[in-house]
């Protein structure tokens, strides 16, 4: 209300958002610590091993970028990925088609969907039920894990067939010339991440929805459907992360994917997105996955600090890297 | 208060004495305050004084400086220069709780409640009172419930406010100020959304004040009001004081003069008739849950009309429930076929805009830049595939600033960095992005300076030239005689009346809002 007759800017000339450079910042300070820490840290080895770990937090962060922007949050999602791993396997092992490889895309395709259908029952509990998405997801990270179990019988589900889980497991462990099947993964799932947040006009809905649902409802969006479809990615987003996950350990058990919404969560905000929505950061968020994954590498790699520590380091960033934002704010 | 000498002299910058004032009575003085953010000057060098039992008005366009000024008197701004004196003595405002602690209070333009909170709650906030360990409710209620019946409204003090109407939040608001000990109250536009008849409450509230001896700066965009309430006024334009003379003699049209720096032209545009068609829009029995009954009415292409009625009559609610914005039903019929509108997108979809009230709130992303904020009624428009179209975003935001005067240094600008006048603009220009048939305006000029004000009735009046029906809900009486064609007036969630042509007067409009057949300010119910 104070600008001059032709609203003069404050601060146009402060251009350079330093909300969205930072978390690349901390990324590669972090990794020159590491580097110092220990000689190993930067071999293409280790590099790549990080890289291809971090596939399931980070993919699966990208989708929770997109929720978390429209102004949902998505608790439910390692034990969603627990589910749908538990489904996936118990397809593999169910040899209703002969021939592996098309067993294993089917596999990936059943995946998929089940991903999709458990994102479209949390956004719909949330949106049509109009109950807070912490209420519901809380509700469904019990459910799914829950069915995991009762599935499992308590124990844990195998690929028995090893015919099956040796082609499987070329998709976690080949690559293309010389960079691996996840790390393609990630990068794929953050362009594309990125394309529908920043490009489309679905993201700049749900953008427009997470900053205001007032104004967007005012403004003849509908709130509730473009809601939905977040959770629907961030489904989707889970489902890739087990389909890259399963070949690894061929197996899932109640205790796959604990945890995974903390750490999603954490690389979401790390990465510099807003928690009570309108402003999200895909690649932001990916540098947050990196983030926690290489801290964790280093503190495996040196012998500063107790690697049992780990979860302290996580939750300690995720604490400092909020107030860093409020310090940049109130600059 | 001020014995005024010559009403229209020449200005000289310092006004000691010559308004007849001795300087011993001032209670605050603020000398050559200046207020720089960053290389940009909002506020330059400016004095004003205000003695006890006197209203001094500060009165300018948008970025004028005046919300500066406040803050700086009220202590949620240093100057960059200058020095304020309390009773002749400098002081040195360390923040807001300090300025209220030596009794200057200040009624804040924008709404500072919290929504889940009672008006009772709200106003004892932080100063709460006990019984031993337990908040006594019946008797913070019981004081709140007299607060608010000085405005000659009969608050439901123990609903949340996010449940009240904009009006009774302000009057809440205030109110909640009042009850802080003051010697010097600042209120910064405190009429912007009230009907005539709070108005009237206030300034009668305000009164009492004066006769108590408080000193009283009053901003306000309603220079009727300016008259009626001051005896000093102060004019700035662009950061600078214009002007400081005593109200007596100063009128209206003199006063927006001072703060263009030019005269004005008219401020409504030349009536033209509504041409005789047919009825465009046709509502017949029409509710909002709990807000307004059976609503009917219709508008003809071309037509302006007018929503009068006071706070709590239930106007922006029925319009709302019209559009599927909230719970109500009701037939329409557009163009003789009938609508059912479930949310803002399907009356979008059959060519009808509704442009709230609450701009800040339901109106922009205060957070996103033009051409976002500009386009998002619109998107599908602006997509090639699933992308957005930027360079037709950006093509449509520069016929937008051209067609709509909206005055911007730098686009990139988020909306919320623009003055109220500009954001009311950017929002018509959002609307009509879809070229709309049916245009509801709700207090299309709240909060908005006399220059903008003028544009914004062209703009009304030349939508209604393009056929379009259009439809102002306003709580200023004057400016719907001054551009519709008819006005209904609504009363306790029905409508009360119409008033047509000639019949279209003030005093027609009240007696038909407050169901009495008395001069203007004495409240129904």
């Amino acid at each position: 209300m104070t600008q001059a007759v032709h609203d003069a800017p404050a601060g146009a000339a402060r251009r350079i958002n330093l909300g969205a450079v930072a978390p690349f910042l901390a990324l590669i300070l972090i990794c020159a610590l590491g580097a110092a820490a220990n000689a190993r840290f930067l071999s293409f080895d280790n590099l790549t091993n990080v890289l291809a770990r971090s596939t399931f937090i980070a993919t699966i962060a990208v989708g929770q970028t997109l929720v978390i922007t429209g102004g949902g949050l998505d608790l439910s999602v390692g034990a969603m990925a627990a589910f749908v791993a538990g489904l996936e396997i118990l397809f593999l092992n169910s040899g209703l088609i002969e021939n592996a490889t098309l067993l294993i895309v089917s596999a990936m395709a059943l995946s998929l969907a089940v991903g999709a259908l458990c994102g479209l029952f949390n956004g719909l509990t949330t949106t049509v039920g109009k109950i807070e998405p912490f209420i519901v997801t809380l509700g469904t990270m019990g459910i799914f894990r829950s069915l995991l179990t009762w599935l499992a019988q308590g124990g844990s589900i195998t690929i028995r067939d090893s015919e099956v889980r040796a082609a499987y497991r070329q998709v976690y462990f080949g690559d293309l010339f010389g960079v691996p099947y996840p790390v393609l993964v990630i990068v794929g799932v953050a362009i594309v991440g990125a394309f529908i947040l920043t490009r489309t006009a679905f993201g700049r809905r749900v953008r427009a929805v997470g900053s205001n649902e007032d104004v967007a409802r005012y403004s003849g969006i509908g709130v509730a459907r473009v809601r939905t479809l977040t959770y629907v990615l961030q489904g989707l987003c889970v489902a890739i992360a087990v389909v890259i996950y399963v070949p690894r350990l061929s197996s899932a058990s109640a205790a796959t994917g604990l945890g995974w919404e903390l750490m999603a969560i954490t690389a979401v905000v790390v990465g510099g997105t807003r928690l009570k929505g309108g402003v999200g950061r895909v690649w932001g968020t990916i540098a947050g996955a990196l983030i926690l994954e290489v801290i964790g590498n280093i503190m495996l790699l040196s012998n500063v600090v107790s690697e049992y520590l780990i979860g302290a380091v996580q939750g300690a960033i995720i604490i400092i890297a909020m107030l860093a934002q409020r310090l940049a704010r109130n600059r | 208060m001020s014995t005024a000498s010559a009403p229209n002299q020449p200005q000289p910058d310092s006004s000691r004495g010559r308004l007849g004032r001795g300087e011993s009575e001032f209670v605050l003085e603020a000398v050559g305050l200046s207020r720089s953010f960053g290389p940009i000057e909002v506020l330059g060098d400016v004095s004003l004084d205000v003695c006890a039992g006197e209203v001094h008005a500060i009165i300018g366009e948008n970025g004028a400086g005046k919300s500066t000024l406040m803050k700086i008197l009220s202590g949620h701004l240093s100057p960059t220069r200058g020095a304020l004196k309390l009773d002749g003595a400098a002081v040195d405002l360390a923040g807001p709780v300090d300025a209220e602690r030596r009794g200057i209070v200040l009624v804040h333009q924008e709404i500072m409640l919290a929504p889940d909170l009672t008006i009772a709650e709200n106003m004892f906030l932080g100063r709460e009172i006990r019984r031993g360990l337990v908040l006594d409710d019946r008797e913070m209620n019981r004081r709140a419930f007299e607060a608010m019946r000085v405005f000659g409204v009969e608050a439901p003090v123990n609903l949340p406010v996010e449940r009240l109407s904009i009006a009774q939040r302000q009057l809440a608001q205030i109110a909640r100020a009042l009850t802080v000990p003051h010697r010097v109250v600042i209120f910064d536009e405190p009429t912007a959304s009230l009907t005539p008849v709070e108005t009237a409450a206030l300034l009668r509230l305000i009164g009492d004040l004066k006769a108590r001896g408080v000193a009283i700066l009053y901003i306000s965009h309603r220079l009727e009001e300016v008259k009626a309430v001051a005896d000093v006024v102060t004019v700035l334009r662009d950061g600078k004081k214009v002007a400081t003379r005593p109200a007596a003699g100063l009128e209206p049209v003199d006063m927006a003069r001072l703060m263009v720096g030019r005269d004005l032209l008219a401020l409504y545009p030349p009536r033209v008739a509504a041409p005789s068609a047919a009825p465009f829009l046709d509502v017949a029995g029409f509710g909002a849950d709990g807000f307004a009954e059976d609503a009917s009415f219709s508008v003809r292409p071309g037509e302006i009309l007018g929503f009068s009625g006071l706070v709590g009559a239930g106007r922006t609610e029925l319009f709302e429930a019209l559009f599927g914005l909230r719970k109500g039903a009701g037939a329409i019929r557009l163009d003789g076929k009938p609508q059912q509108w479930r949310d803002a997108r399907a009356a979008m979809r059959a060519g009808a805009v509704y442009l709230t009230e609450d701009r800040k709130g339901k109106g922009l992303l205060l957070e996103e830049t033009l051409a976002t904020n500009l386009t998002l009624a619109a998107l599908d428009g602006f997509q090639r595939g699933p992308v957005v179209d930027r360079a037709g975003e950006a093509r449509a935001l520069d016929t937008a600033i051209q067609r709509f005067d909206i005055r911007v240094g730098d686009k990139g600008l988020n909306a919320g960095q623009m003055s109220g006048g500009n954001q009311q603009k950017l929002l018509l220009a959002k609307m009509m992005l879809l070229d709309p048939r049916v245009v509801v305006i709700d207090e299309p000029t709240r909060g908005i300076d006399i220059g903008a004000k003028q544009q914004i009735y062209r703009f009304i009046a030349a939508m209604a030239g393009e056929g379009r029906s259009v439809i102002v809900i306003s709580s200023e009486m004057a400016e719907l005689i001054g551009v519709c064609h008819r006005i209904i007036v609504m009363r306790n969630g029905r409508i009360a009346g119409e008033v047509e042509g000639e019949a279209m007067t003030e005093h027609a409009i009240v007696v038909l809002a407050t169901g009495v057949d008395a001069t203007a300010g004495e409240a129904a119910t």
